[in-house]
C-alpha cells in the first residue's frame, strides 16, 4: 500500500503498477493463446489418448482375466463332465462285464449239463442195448441148454419145436417168477 | 518512510536506487526497493496501427514462459508410450493432477473438455511465478498487473458466454441472484449482492489475488536481498544485519517457491469453479 501511496505521489514521472497498458494486456492474451493453442491441440490429446488407451488396457486386462476365468472354470466344469460320465461308463462295463461272465458262467454249466446228461443218455441207452442183447443171448442160450439138458434128462430129442417152446417160455416163465418174488 | 526514501530516490531509473558503493556507514539511507522495480524500460517498440507494442523484460518473460511450457510439455508428450518414462512420467503427474484434481474435482460432470484450458492456465502461470525465483529472470510476470488481468478475462470470458449458452441469457443471470434455499425476503437482500459479486467482483479478485501476491512476495524478496547488500559494513550490527538479511532472504526465496505453485493452482482452481458454476446451476 505504501508502495501504491507513494507510486500515485510520484505519479506524474512514473505510471502506476496497477495501470494495464494495453500492449502488455494484449501480449498477456496473446502469449496464454499460444500455449493454450499448442497444448490443447498437439501435446494434450496425445496424452489423453494414451491415458485413454491405459485405462482401457487395464480394464481390458481385467475383462480378459476374468474371461479366462471363466473359461476356465467352464473347462473345469466340462473335465469334471466327462470325468463322471467316464466313471459311469466305466462302472457300466464292468456291470456288464460281470453280467457278462455270470451269463457265460451259467451258459457253460448248462453246455456242460447237457453234455453230461447227453453222455449219461448215450451210457443208458448202450446200456439198456446191451442188457437186451445179452437178456436176449441167455434166453436162447438158456432155451437151448434146457433143452439140451431136459432131452438128456428126458433122453428124448426134442424136436417139436412148438412143444419145445412152450415148455421152455413155461419154464421161463417160472424163472421169472420166482426171480420177481 | 520507505515511501519518502521511494519517491525520494530517482524514478526515471528503473534500477534500484543506492548503487554499487551505498552502504550502512557510507552515508547512505536505505535504498528501499518500490514500484520502480515493477518497471522497465521497453528494448525496443513495435508500432502496430495505432497501437505502440513495447517490447520489454516482462514480454521476454512471458515469451520464455510460453517457449518452456509449449516445449516442455510437447517434448514429454511427442512419442506417448503406455509406460511412461522420464519426461512422460512428470507430465503425466501434472496432466492427471489438473485432470482428477481440479477438473473433475472442481467442475465434476462436463470437466474432462476443460482440461486443456485448465492446464494451460496452471502451468504457465506457474512458470511465469516461478521467473520471480529463477536467477537471472528474478521477476515473476505474473507480478505485472496487466498480465494476471488478461489470464483474469480470458476466463471471465470464458465462463459468462458458457453460462448463458447452457443456462439460457436470462437464467444464468437469475440462477445466479436467486440462489434457492433461501427465505424470500432475503432476495432483497442478496440478489444485488450476488450479482455484483459474481459479475463485477469476481474477475477483479481472480486477477488481484495472483498479481498482488506475486507483487507482495517479489517485493519482499527485493527489500531483503537489498538489505543483506547494504548492511555489508565495518560494523558489528551491520555484519549482523547483512547475514540475517541473506538467510530470511534464502527463506523466503523457498517460502516464494511454495506461494507460487499454490497462487497457480488458486488462479486454476478459481478458473474452475466458475466454469462449474456456469456448467451447473446451484440446485
Amino acid at each position: 500500500m505504501k508502495v501504491v501511496a507513494a507510486v500515485s505521489a510520484a505519479s506524474e514521472e512514473m505510471p502506476s503498477v496497477l495501470a494495464v497498458p494495453v500492449d502488455e494486456l494484449i501480449i498477456g492474451l496473446i502469449a496464454f493463446l499460444i500455449v493454450f493453442g499448442a497444448l490443447g491441440k498437439f501435446a494434450l490429446p496425445k496424452i489423453k489418448a494414451t491415458l485413454d488407451e491405459r485405462a482401457d488396457a487395464i480394464e481390458g486386462g481385467l475383462q480378459r482375466a476374468e474371461e479366462a476365468q471363466a473359461e476356465a472354470s467352464r473347462v473345469l466344469e466340462e473335465y469334471k463332465e466327462q470325468l463322471a460320465s467316464a466313471r459311469e461308463e466305466a462302472s457300466a462295463i464292468r456291470t456288464q462285464a460281470q453280467a457278462d461272465r455270470s451269463s457265460m458262467v451259467e451258459e457253460a454249466k448248462n453246455e456242460a449239463r447237457q453234455a453230461a446228461a447227453q453222455v449219461t443218455a448215450a451210457a443208458e441207452a448202450q446200456m439198456a442195448a446191451d442188457r437186451a442183447q445179452a437178456m436176449s443171448t441167455l434166453t436162447r442160450q438158456v432155451g437151448e441148454l434146457s433143452v439140451e439138458l431136459a432131452s438128456k434128462v428126458v433122453g428124448e430129442s426134442l424136436t417139436d419145436d412148438a412143444r419145445v417152446r412152450s415148455t421152455v417160455d413155461a419154464f421161463l416163465d417160472d424163472l421169472e417168477r420166482q426171480a420177481s418174488n | 518512510m520507505f515511501a519518502e526514501v521511494v519517491s525520494a530516490s530517482a524514478p526515471t531509473s528503473v534500477s534500484a536506487a543506492g548503487g554499487p558503493d551505498c552502504h550502512l556507514m557510507s552515508g547512505c539511507g536505505f535504498p528501499a526497493p518500490g514500484a520502480e522495480i515493477f518497471l522497465f524500460e521497453d528494448i525496443f517498440t513495435l508500432q502496430l496501427a495505432s497501437l505502440e507494442f513495447g517490447f520489454s523484460k516482462v514480454t521476454v518473460l512471458l515469451l520464455l514462459g510460453v517457449v518452456a511450457v509449449v516445449g516442455f510439455f510437447t517434448y514429454a508428450f511427442r512419442k506417448p508410450k503406455l509406460v511412461p518414462r522420464g519426461a512422460q512420467n512428470i507430465g503425466e503427474v501434472g496432466y492427471v493432477f489438473v485432470r482428477d484434481g481440479i477438473a473433475k474435482e472442481t467442475i465434476g460432470h462436463g470437466g474432462e473438455k476443460f482440461v486443456p484450458f485448465l492446464f494451460s492456465f496452471f502451468f504457465f502461470v506457474w512458470v511465469l511465478n516461478f521467473f520471480g525465483i529463477l536467477p537471472g529472470a528474478q521477476l515473476p510476470a505474473t507480478s505485472i498487473f496487466a498480465i494476471p488481468v488478461a489470464f483474469a478475462l480470458i476466463v471471465y470470458f470464458t465462463w459468462v458466454p458458457l453460462g448463458m449458452i447452457k443456462q439460457g441469457p436470462i437464467k444464468f443471470f437469475t440462477n445466479m441472484m436467486f440462489p434457492p434455499g433461501v427465505p424470500k425476503p432475503m432476495y432483497i437482500l442478496l440478489a444485488p449482492i450476488e450479482l455484483i459479486s459474481n459479475i463485477l467482483v469476481r474477475p477483479f479478485t481472480h486477477a488481484v489475488r495472483l498479481f498482488a501476491n506475486m507483487f507482495a512476495g517479489h517485493l519482499l524478496l527485493a527489500t531483503f536481498s537489498i538489505a543483506a547488500f547494504y548492511l555489508i559494513s565495518a560494523s558489528v550490527i551491520g555484519i549482523l544485519g547483512s547475514v540475517a538479511s541473506f538467510v530470511v532472504t534464502v527463506a523466503l526465496t523457498g517460502f516464494e517457491a511454495f506461494i507460487q505453485a499454490l497462487q497457480a493452482y488458486i488462479f486454476t482452481l478459481l478458473a474452475a469453479v466458475y466454469i462449474g458454476s456456469a456448467l451447473h446451476a446451484e440446485h
